[in-house]
């Protein structure tokens, strides 16, 4: 099903009909479902007549089957990823049947975050398919007594030009599992010429179910004879429950019984937080018997954490000599010599993911053994934390993964999966774990905090002599380890060692910040601070220097040239920095090419208007947004345009891709606007989408422009990079169109306001 | 005893009145295309329609629906594919898609108001649901083009 671009509606609409993967009546059982791929642990792809991997299956009628083990959560990569075999198989699309894998180490990485699924499996998914493909021609060739190499492919059709010989997929299948399957060195790949779907993408192979209410989430999963279970948790994190009211809560109708889970024991990792479940016939019940537990937690430590005076510690840490991360020339003798020097301090409070689909999970312990389904990004994640959990092997753990209602970093961390996997063990029954949106504020994984210290000596144009640049913030490592107070490698490559100006003496460096909840990743992580430091200050300059800000910052970035950062140990994303260098002349491009696209300097603007510019680069990909903001008298903002200009390298599916782009800059718009997550004695403040407000329809940008560049470098990620920048980007705007520079976010705290 | 039509069938509901609809439908009636977002009526995920009108089936017992007419996003197009999902598949509006259910039938009710609206009604009109995966622009695209009207 789904489509290609140049498919005509009729045919598209027919082909959803035949759908299999997520489509259900009423009450369905997911077992059905997905059976394929459970009881003997085979999947449909496996069970084909050939089947020359893991990830592809042709059938003798002709269908192929592939296995995106990769998870859905909007980007789009459960459909692209087997859009790239089917494209090496020069398979048709309408004959394609994709299953969703089961947590399973033979895949590989399962883990869906990073922005990695394409760029990871993008030689992997062509291999599969020109395997495929290659013993399907060599089948038909023996058959017809000719040389393989006089055969070609054409649309699930084996073809003999010479002879107009011609043999489906479905007819060579048998002939072609039994030949041997072929070395990668003997492939033959197709040319881009040659490519249907590359580069050319198709709509989600989900769409249909998607607009129709028959798509499955894990929320929606379903197990016979299941009761439903919610979880209250200690307000702060790591307390000890030391008493509740056990027979209030088995007054409400519906409500069966309490069951404690253990307080975990640091570090938090994936495991449940711990605290009571009130297990009921139905979600509803067991909300409302949790509010007749009446629990007195012993809160421990973690209960000193204030939102207000950490900030103060936070920014006291900035102001200090941290670790150095990165050193070039002599800051310290530049700033000596006197002259101008400019300083600011920037300030990202704590984020919240807040995905549509709160955590959800159902799960059956039985016989020593775990079946769960659930949303997750990563399926291989909930093996090992259930099967540590229960003390049993890993393998007796069997994680499908249905479709995800948002993700964004929170479901790569299985501990509301591990919850129903505990609680099925204790009642003896499958448990279906749904969380409330408060339970998802309060107890997440949230993206740092962070204090950011920019500080440049200035020459008489104002451009900047020396640089320093300090971040702290409490790192994603101390959800590992609590003792781990510095930002890692993995945290600093995001933005911070990797910046790009050309400034003659630079430092770089991280001060320590000591975790009080669990820190995690949120879509771009690191990089939504640094970027917004780095580009704010940048922009600060520009202006000081009375400069057009776009021209000010091609100055900034310098000439074209490779940054070689690998003494400084920079991770580049795991990617090889021969393959994927950080290459000052496409962050140029983007940033002349937004300019361009935007009418940069050419735009009538209104009064109370301003347009602002920022470019990044992460997860591989350069990015540069311009945003046009208009702030009322009374310090509204709305944004009627944003132009952004993307080079990722090679796009496979460049919808999805514009799709992506267009959802950062409101997911950019969220952050900037008013995601704050605060602690009192360290229990989060916030609770919904009341006091933690995402972005609207009307508050989002009105209109993304998303230009992709040309490109035949090696495919980058798409899912994150359009984020960074669009916060600074904005703020640059603002304070264009106000005068007024905005240097901690979220904006809902400024006045920008003309009184 | 509360008698109630869900998507043309009639249904009774025996139990805690207090309920809303929205549980009733997940987890009675697995008709589980409505989804749960917030609880509290702040995010539309949980968008049905009572006689045609869009209301949030998370804040609406069932004490208040005897003899209510409900239509879920599973009825909505009676057998087939409704002028409003037809153009949200045209415009490839749903990332993830949770939330697209509760956008569909809400934006079915604004059209039905307001069969030509204006951006400011489309706002208006949309503000109450929140799509995290951020994909207004294509949902107001979706709705004009449904709407007939110039995006």
């Amino acid at each position: 099903m789904s489509t290609i671009t140049n498919v005509s509606r009729r045919g598209f609409l027919t082909g959803l009909a035949g759908t299999g993967a997520f489509v259900l009546s009423a009450r369905y059982l997911p077992e059905a479902l997905w059976a394929e791929t459970t009881p003997l642990g085979t999947t449909h792809a496996e069970r084909s007549a050939l089947h020359p991997d893991i990830f592809l299956g042709v059938d003798s009628d002709g269908m192929v089957y592939i296995i995106a083990h990769r998870s859905e959560m909007g980007t789009t990569s459960r459909t692209s990823l087997p859009m790239i075999a089917a494209d090496e198989l020069d398979a048709d699309w309408k004959r394609v049947k994709i299953e969703q894998a089961i947590g399973d180490v033979k895949y590989g990485d399962q883990s869906t975050d990073g922005s990695y699924s394409i760029r990871s499996f993008y030689d992997a998914m062509r291999q599969t398919g020109a395997t495929a493909r290659y013993m399907l021609i060599q089948a038909a060739a023996l058959q017809w007594k000719v040389s393989p190499s006089e055969c070609t492919t054409d649309l699930h059709t084996v073809v003999h030009s010479a002879s107009g010989r011609r043999l489906g997929y479905g007819e060579l299948a048998q002939a072609a599992s039994k030949l041997p399957v072929p070395r990668k060195e003997d492939l033959k790949f197709k040319t881009k010429d040659q490519w249907r779907y590359i580069g050319k993408g198709t709509k989600s192979y989900d769409l249909a179910e998607l607009c129709t209410g028959k798509a499955i989430f894990g929320i929606d999963a379903h197990m016979d004879g299941m009761v439903y279970a919610s979880v209250e948790h200690s307000p702060v994190i790591g307390g000890k429950l030391k008493s509740y009211d056990e027979k209030a809560p088995l007054q409400v109708a519906g409500v069966k019984q309490t069951v404690t889970i253990d307080p975990f024991k640091p570090p938090a990792v994936f495991k449940p937080l711990g605290g009571i479940a009130v297990i009921a016939d139905n979600t509803w019940a067991a909300f409302q018997g949790r509010k007749k537990l009446n629990p007195i937690w012993d809160s421990g430590p973690n209960a000193s954490f204030n939102s207000d005076e950490y900030k103060k510690e936070l920014q006291q840490t900035a102001r200090q000599s941290g670790k150095v991360i990165r050193n070039e020339g002599d800051v310290d003798s530049a700033f000596a010599k006197g002259g101008e020097v400019f300083e600011a301090d920037y300030y990202v409070p704590l984020l919240a993911h807040a995905p549509m689909e709160p955590m959800a999970a159902v799960a059956e312990f039985k016989d020593g053994k775990v079946t769960t389904w659930t949303s997750t990004q990563n399926p291989q994640a909930v093996q090992d934390t259930i099967a540590q959990e229960l003390g049993i092997p890993k393998e007796n753990v069997t994680c499908h993964v249905t479709l995800l209602g948002g993700g964004f970093g929170r479901k790569s961390k299985p501990d509301y999966v591990a919850e129903a996997a505990v609680l099925s063990k204790k009642v003896g029954r499958p448990v279906k774990v749904v969380w409330s949106r408060e339970d998802d504020m309060k107890f997440g994984y949230y993206n740092a905090v962070a204090a950011l210290y920019m500080k440049a000596a200035l020459d008489t144009k104002g451009k900047p002599t020396a640089w320093l640049q300090r971040s702290v913030f409490p790192p994603i490592a101390s959800t590992f380890n609590p003792a781990a107070v510095q930002g890692e490698a993995g945290d600093l490559q995001q933005g911070w060692t990797d910046m790009p100006f050309a400034v003659p003496n630079l430092r770089v460096e991280n001060g320590a910040a000591k975790a009080h909840v669990r820190i995690g990743w949120l879509r771009s992580v690191a990089n939504i601070y640094h970027a917004f430091a780095v580009q704010s200050f940048g922009d600060e300059l520009a202006h000081r220097a009375g400069r057009d800000p776009v021209e000010y910052l091609l100055e900034l970035l310098g000439p074209a040239r490779i940054i070689d950062l690998k003494a400084h140990g920079y991770p580049n994303y795991d990617a090889s920095p021969e393959q994927y260098p950080l290459d000052i002349a496409r962050l140029r491009h983007v940033v002349e090419m937004a300019a361009e696209k935007s009418d940069w300097g050419k735009r009538k603007l209104s009064k109370g208007s301003g347009l602002g510019i920022a470019v990044h680069r992460s997860f591989l990909t350069y990015v540069a947004t311009v945003v046009e903001v208009e702030v009322s008298d009374g310090g509204d903002i709305t944004i009627p345009r944003v132009d952004t200009v993307v080079d990722a390298g090679l796009v496979v599916n460049p919808e999805a891709t514009r799709s992506q782009f267009e959802g950062a800059a409101v997911f950019g718009t969220s952050i900037a606007r008013s995601g704050e997550i605060t602690a009192k004695n360290g229990a989060i403040e916030q609770s919904n989408f009341d006091n933690y407000p995402v972005a609207r329809i009307d508050e989002a940008p009105r209109q993304t422009n998303v230009y992709i560049v040309e490109n035949d470098a090696p495919p980058a990620g798409v899912g994150e990079p359009g984020v960074p920048p669009f916060a600074p980007a904005l703020c640059n705007a603002i304070f264009a169109a106000t005068g007024k520079r905005v240097r901690e976010l979220p904006l809902s705290k400024a006045n920008l306001g003309k009184t | 005893m509360i008698q109630l039509k869900i998507n043309g069938k009639s249904q009774s509901f025996q139990g805690d009145s207090d309920m809303p609809l929205l549980w009733y439908l997940r987890d009675v009636l697995g008709l589980t295309g409505t989804k749960f977002g917030c609880g509290a009526s702040l995010c539309g995920a949980c968008t049905v329609h009572k006689s045609g009108k869009a209301i949030r089936s998370c804040v609406t017992p069932m004490s208040s629906l005897a003899g209510a007419e409900i239509t879920t996003i599973e009825g909505v197009g009676g057998g087939q594919l409704h002028p409003v999902q037809k153009a949200w598949i045209e415009a490839n509006v749903p990332q993830c898609g949770y939330c697209q259910s509760g956008q569909i039938m809400q934006a079915i009710s604004l059209l039905a108001k307001t069969p030509k609206p204006t951006d400011e009604q489309i706002d208006n009109g949309m503000q109450g649901n929140i799509c995290r995966c951020g994909t207004y622009q294509r949902i107001r695209a979706a709705i004009k083009s449904a709407a007939g009207v110039q995006a």
